[in-house]
């Protein structure tokens, strides 16, 4: 059974939302991200990055605040809004005791999609993958590399509008990482949504549309490269100044730790 | 007193050390304020087996070396060896297959033929502690009732130990250069499972054969066997000899696998880590046959993931070896069916009331372990929970994934009893579905996310949990055994029963969001 839902301007709009542990993980954070874009989100290591998407994707339930997916309300039907998304981490979710092509029609399975058009979905996306001579082995031999396409192209097999992607790079080699890049390129290409968190910076200033830095569970910072650096405004400065190089062309990474120095001198 | 680092003894320390941890993590559960209740409650067991000890074996104390005595001794030994073999050739496989300090160790510049000489060892000391304080109190009771000759008893534990771990390593690497490393693992495993019950499977199904009982006593003191059984001066009785006090007798046992264990660690030591790369290099991916010609079969989100949960547990060694322990304990009962069919005159129905318990005790059991592998044994937790499938369908479909197995495994023996007496299978219809049901509950209410491989590990998470299982699969056993007599007075150990579930659930954690 197939679930058409209209096309709507913002594939997420997060409003107020707040989880608590111990401590306050996310503090009341307003985030909302257009359709086809591809927008990162990035922070220093328990901003409230992967707890944010975590809720996003329906694996937590916030404390408070409210979350539509593609026009869904993710909180009252987390059914209907799962079914427009898919969800990888960094530990790719994949069984070592089933193959890739097991894998894909179970992941089929589980979004419901027709045979019919999940196996040469799944065909084409194996290929794609180059996961195509290992499509009927177990995934128990596999590298991290292996297994994070394969946990990919499970994220792809329902052609999801929005893709929720929380640090899908760490531990991949420079050839998986490419592969993944272009993957995740082609289907915002295809109309698709991506949100990604990431620490490797420079993925995240090549690849995404928009950036949101994130700090103390708040959004700080939002926007382009350049929208940043002029946030990031005195601060960036020094931070460049310290690096003898000149604001104007400042790196992601100048803006965001001055960014983070900034918020951190605030609290 | 510090050792030399590099010597013998100085990676015993360091394997001792890592063994000790281990140990404690295991009774503690990673809690070290624990530690004063594990050992109250150590303590505790200890004195209750003594009196165990005493009601069981106390009579015995006094008994001479004929040849009824030294038949039943050397039984009651094998039966310990083998499980002793069983549990060593667990250890040997770990030793080969983790990954946890072999490359360390492989590369350092160390002699690891040293290293592995002292594993070995390690194997061999861990099995005769873990033996002892289960035969310890025995054997006091016996050197209290009966005298200091019994303590020879000791020293053969330790023999056995050496000679076990002796036989387990050269059985594994036999396996290992006969069938390669990538069968060997599960081959090993499951013939460790097989080797451990196989003992007192067989002279269940041979008293079922020769005396239509369940009882291994029959068998051991028939004349058949005593008339069967060497001289009294046999050296096959040097292990009983040696447990009823005879010096030399154990003097030889100690000798003959000392040298046993010794030989094995001249000859493995030295290829222990060719055997361990081996092992690392066999990886190579199992192929699965693509069904239905590669074309995707027609499902709803609950039929894919019973499918999943069936082809999980099929591929898993681990739950193989575990079923096929289920599997082999059966086998008595279905022999005891089998000669009940054949046998028109009717001689065999107060043996069936035997077979209910068996038959709703095993269900129960299988149940747990197949309901932690399907509820907490998730490998990929997030990806079900962010499906677009509600949560109260996930575990719908799981409970059915771990009945359909014990329906699959149990129908035919229930079958084959419902044609002999339709009462009892009938009563054993409805403990298998209360036992599996109630196993399983306990599973779901004290469910904590784990990978799949931590099976071995399952009973630590929780202790009320294993407990609960436990009682709660003897307690309907006991419940089907009575209501197979007289329904009305099963309604007692019944409510018992429920009365452990039910606590259970009261002491289950709760989730604590809305």
């Amino acid at each position: 059974m197939q679930h058409v839902v209209p096309p709507v301007p913002f594939a997420l709009e997060v409003c107020g939302l707040v989880k608590r542990f111990d401590r306050p993980a996310v503090d009341g954070l307003d985030l909302t991200v257009r359709a086809g874009e591809f927008y990162a989100l990035v922070g220093p290591n328990g901003a409230g990055k992967t707890t944010t998407l975590r809720m996003i994707a329906g694996l937590l339930r916030p404390d408070a605040g409210t979350i539509r997916v593609c026009g869904i309300d993710a909180l009252e039907d987390p059914v209907a809004a799962k079914r427009v998304m898919a969800w990888i981490s960094d530990e790719p979710m994949i069984y070592d005791k089933l193959s890739p092509q097991e894998y894909l029609e179970f992941v089929a399975g589980l979004w419901s999609i027709a045979p019919e058009l999940a196996a040469p979905r799944a065909h084409g996306l194996l290929h794609w993958l180059d996961l195509l001579p290992h499509a009927h082995e177990r995934c128990e031999g596999f590298s991290k590399g292996m297994r994070q396409k394969v946990a990919l192209a499970g994220a792809l097999i329902h052609e999801p509008r929005l893709i929720i992607l929380d640090e899908p790079l760490t531990g991949l080699d420079a050839g998986s990482a490419r592969q993944v890049k272009r993957v995740l390129r082609e289907r915002v290409r295809a109309g698709g949504t991506i949100i990604m968190t990431t620490h490797i910076l420079e993925v995240a200033e090549r690849m995404a549309d928009r950036i949101g830095v994130i700090a103390h569970g708040k959004l700080i910072a939002e926007g382009t490269l350049e929208e940043l650096r002029r946030q990031a405004g005195k601060g960036l400065d020094q931070t460049v100044a310290k690096n003898a190089g000149a604001s104007v062309g400042a790196s992601l990474e100048d803006t965001f730790l001055a960014l983070v120095a900034e918020e951190a001198e605030a609290a | 007193m510090m050792s030399a680092p590099g010597t013998a003894v100085w990676f015993a320390r360091h394997e001792w050390r890592l063994a000790w941890r281990d140990w404690l993590a295991m009774m503690t559960a990673g809690r070290r304020e624990r530690l004063r209740r594990v050992v109250i409650a150590i303590a505790i067991f200890v004195i209750f087996m003594h009196f165990v000890a005493y009601w069981t074996v106390g009579r015995y104390a006094n008994a001479v070396p004929d040849k009824a005595t030294l038949v039943t001794i050397s039984a009651s030994v094998l039966l310990s060896w083998l499980l002793m073999i069983s549990q060593a050739m667990e250890s040997t496989t770990r030793a080969f297959y983790s990954r946890s300090d072999l490359d360390l160790i492989l590369a350092s510049p160390t002699a690891v033929e040293k290293v592995f000489a002292v594993r070995i060892a390690t194997v061999a000391v861990s099995m005769a502690m873990m033996a002892l304080p289960l035969a310890g109190p025995f054997i006091d009771v016996l050197i209290v009732c009966g005298g200091w000759r019994w303590i020879g008893a000791y020293g053969l534990i330790v023999a056995m130990s050496a000679a076990a771990t002796a036989l387990a390593v050269g059985f594994t690497v036999a396996l290992f250069r006969l069938i390669g490393p990538k069968r060997t693992r599960f081959v090993a495993q499951v013939v460790a499972a097989v080797i451990g019950a196989a003992f007192v499977i067989g002279l269940q199904v041979a008293a079922i054969l020769s005396y239509g009982t369940l009882s291994r006593v029959s068998v051991l003191q028939s004349q058949a066997v005593l008339a069967l059984a060497p001289d009294a001066g046999s050296f096959i009785w040097w292990p009983a000899r040696a447990a009823l006090g005879d010096g030399w007798a154990l003097s030889g046992v100690l000798a003959l696998s000392f040298a046993l264990l010794a030989a094995v660690i001249a000859v493995v030591a030295p290829r222990f880590g060719e055997y361990a790369i081996s092992a690392a290099s066999a990886g190579g991916a199992a192929v699965s046959r693509p069904g239905h010609g590669g074309a995707f079969q027609s499902t709803s989100p609950q039929r894919a993931l019973r499918r999943k949960e069936w082809t999980l547990l099929r591929r898993d060694p681990w739950l193989v070896s575990q079923t096929l322990m289920q599997m082999l304990y059966l086998i008595p009962p279905a022999v005891l069916l089998w000669r009940g069919l054949d046998n028109s005159h009717g001689g065999y129905s107060g043996a069936y009331l035997l077979l209910v318990p068996v038959l709703v005790m095993a269900a129960g059991q299988l149940a747990g372990g197949l309901a932690w592998l399907a509820i907490s044994g998730e490998d990929a937790p997030d990806l079900v929970a962010s499906a677009p499938v509600p949560p109260r369908f996930v575990v719908r479909a799981k409970i059915e994934a771990v009945l359909g197995v014990i329906a699959i495994v149990f129908a035919p023996l229930v079958a084959g009893l419902a044609l002999v007496s339709p009462w009892h299978a009938l009563v054993t219809i409805g403990g298998i579905g209360i036992a599996a049901a109630a196993a399983t509950s306990i599973q779901l209410w004290f469910r904590s996310q784990a990978k799949r491989s931590q099976f071995r590990r399952r009973q630590v998470s929780s202790r009320v949990a294993t407990f609960a299982e436990a009682f709660s699969s003897i307690g309907w056993a006991a419940t089907a055994a009575v209501a197979a007599a007289n329904l009305w007075l099963a309604i007692a150990p019944g409510l018992m029963t429920i009365a452990v579930v039910t606590g259970a659930w009261c002491m289950s954690p709760r989730p604590r969001h809305a």
